[in-house]
């Protein structure tokens, strides 16, 4: 009997893995919380909306439709399963719910291409109604034709930073201001690893110019001050401090907020992964060779749900663990191809190691964020408090502290607040980041329906 | 009153009736629940901690800050619910049945 892939996820990792085992003679199944393929950067537009493929993805346009092409040949020769949260791993089987239907499926291999949510850092008022991850700004553009308000202030920093506020502009909303935290010199010293990948820097520069070009305010080395508002209407406006030391205020009624991007590790973790502290990222991540192998026998992980390289690389790297994937089970290996798809990634790796340069995590704002300000969104727990835990209790290792504080405790199992309330921590203890450790990851990895179903009645689509 | 989200594209779409907090508003074939709501008012629930009211954050299924009721009780994610005719939505706390919502 063939052996049984499963393949978590159908962004760019997770299809050209797929695709990968179809070509050598199996039929995975891919299990993707989306209706529709294509991940968050590719994500599908519902039936029936028409917007080209260039207005949707711009100079991606082409990666996007081959990627979907690819995906809509694979489809009688795998078993897809959209609409699908995989919420559990047990050893060689996963655990998934679509509705209200629960359904276990063993595997030999289980490629996990679980992407990358944004990274955020709070700042005061961040809670208001109106103020989204800046990967939410670009969704909400991408799949539903709508902009997040009638003014819109993006802030933080990262390439999305740019590419959204462009996006924006382009599709005629109006971006009253790009605030951002890092500065022109970062981005200069970080030129050579940028120019690993020179097309994309190119790409990056044109998003400076659409900018440029529609007289969009921009600002950087900033530093965030309060996102202004009320309970009751939300955001009215965004006040920071410019890098010349005069304060800026932007009336506006939408922020879209995000510090690059951080890896989904959640179901690495409960596969048994070994995680690691990750010294240039400041993150922890799940154990990987360059193939995507984890220290889990049977456990591969791809894409920026492994270690954040961006869409290009995550392609690759998909393919290139489904290959691993093959040659450890004993199938017939293509070592040739591999070997180019290693040499690849490596250059997505000095690139991306390039974008950290050019757009840092600025973890010295934890330190200084007010007391009242509220860490953890989910159940508006201040910055004080998670202090108050630290020197009264003696709380200075994550869990430990979100035992005491629960930050990391609410719907959202910390995907919002956990590395900034580590941040906090550190600066509180005045230990290193990696001295306050992460949190465990629990299963249901999202909340579950109350009532569930046994697996009888939910198919799998052909 | 006036919608958070702006519509800037596909505007030519199907519309359709939905009922929010008892009042009538107008939701277009292929929007999201999430967009269905905040294309015509500024929020979609209450803050369970008292800080006011929310609109969502993530809009891809990981913050679970736009949860809402349908009136018969059951919780729906707003961002990768689909709108459908007729739905009729809660989004106050105060008018959710009791028990729905965890009370910490």
């Amino acid at each position: 009997m063939a052996a049984t892939v499963i393949v978590i996820g159908a962004g760019p990792a997770g299809v050209r893995a797929a695709e990968a085992l179809v070509e050598a003679g199996l039929r995975p199944v891919v299990i993707d919380e989306g209706r529709r393929d294509g991940g968050q950067i590719y994500r599908r537009q519902p039936e029936g909306f028409t917007r080209t493929y260039d207005a949707l993805y711009g100079t991606e346009a082409e990666r996007a439709r081959a990627l979907h092409e690819a995906f809509d040949a694979l489809r009688p020769n795998i078993d897809y399963v959209p609409d699908t949260l995989v919420w559990n791993v047990a050893p060689n089987s996963v655990h998934m719910v679509s509705g209200t239907r629960h359904r276990e499926l063993g595997f030999d291999a289980l490629i996990v291409c679980s992407g990358a949510t944004d990274r955020l850092m709070p700042v005061p008022g961040w809670h208001h109604a109106g103020t989204y991850s800046l990967g939410g700004a670009q969704v909400a553009l991408k799949s539903q034709g709508c902009a997040i308000g009638s003014r819109v202030v993006m802030m933080g920093t990262g390439p999305l930073l740019y590419l959204v506020a462009a996006q924006y502009v382009k599709a005629g909303a109006t971006v009253s201001a790009v605030l951002d935290t890092s500065t022109f010199a970062q981005r200069l010293r970080a030129l050579p690893q940028l120019l690993a990948i020179p097309s994309t820097l190119k790409k990056g520069i044109a998003l400076m110019k659409v900018l440029k070009d529609a007289r969009v305010p921009v600002h950087r080395g900033i530093t965030p001050v309060e996102i202004r508002g009320t309970p009751e209407h939300g955001v009215q406006g965004v006040r920071v401090k410019l890098a010349d030391g005069a304060m800026l205020e932007v009336e506006c009624d939408a922020v879209a907020l995000g510090y690059h991007l951080r890896s989904e590790t959640q179901l690495a973790d409960l596969a048994g992964c070994e995680f690691r502290f990750d010294q240039a990222l400041q993150q922890w991540l799940p154990v990987a060779d360059e193939d995507g192998r984890s220290n889990v026998k049977g456990v591969y992980l791809a894409g920026d749900g492994a270690r954040v390289r961006g869409a290009d690389a995550a392609e690759r790297a998909g393919r290139l663990a489904a290959l691993a994937a093959m040659k450890d089970i004993g199938m017939i290996s293509n070592e040739d191809e591999a070997n180019k798809l290693r040499i690849q990634l490596g250059r997505f790796t000095r690139f991306a190691a390039g974008l950290r340069a050019a757009f840092p995590w600025p973890a010295r704002f934890a330190a200084t964020l007010p007391d009242e300000t509220i860490v953890c969104r989910c159940e508006a727990i201040s910055a004080g408090e998670l202090r108050r835990v630290v020197n009264d209790m003696g709380a200075k290792e994550a869990n430990r502290a979100k035992a005491f504080s629960r930050v990391g405790m609410g719907r959202c199992q910390g995907r919002f607040c956990a590395h900034a309330g580590a941040e906090v921590i550190a600066a509180e203890a005045r230990v290193p980041l990696e001295a306050v450790g992460r949190l465990r990851g629990q299963a249901p990895v999202k909340p579950l329906p109350m009532a569930l179903a046994p697996h009888q009645d939910m198919e799998t689509s052909e | 009153m006036s919608g958070r989200f702006v519509r800037v594209a596909e505007k030519g779409r199907r519309t359709f009736e939905i009922v929010i907090d008892g009042r009538r508003a107008l939701a277009a074939a292929g929007d999201t629940l999430m967009v269905a709501l905040l294309t015509s008012q500024q929020d979609l629930r209450d803050s369970e901690f008292g800080d006011g009211r929310r609109a969502g954050f993530c809009v891809m299924g990981a913050c679970q800050d736009c949860w809402v009721w349908t009136e018969d009780g059951e919780r729906v994610r707003a961002c990768t619910t689909p709108a459908v005719e007729g739905m009729s939505i809660v989004t106050r706390l105060s008018q959710a049945g009791e028990g729905v919502w965890p009370r910490l």
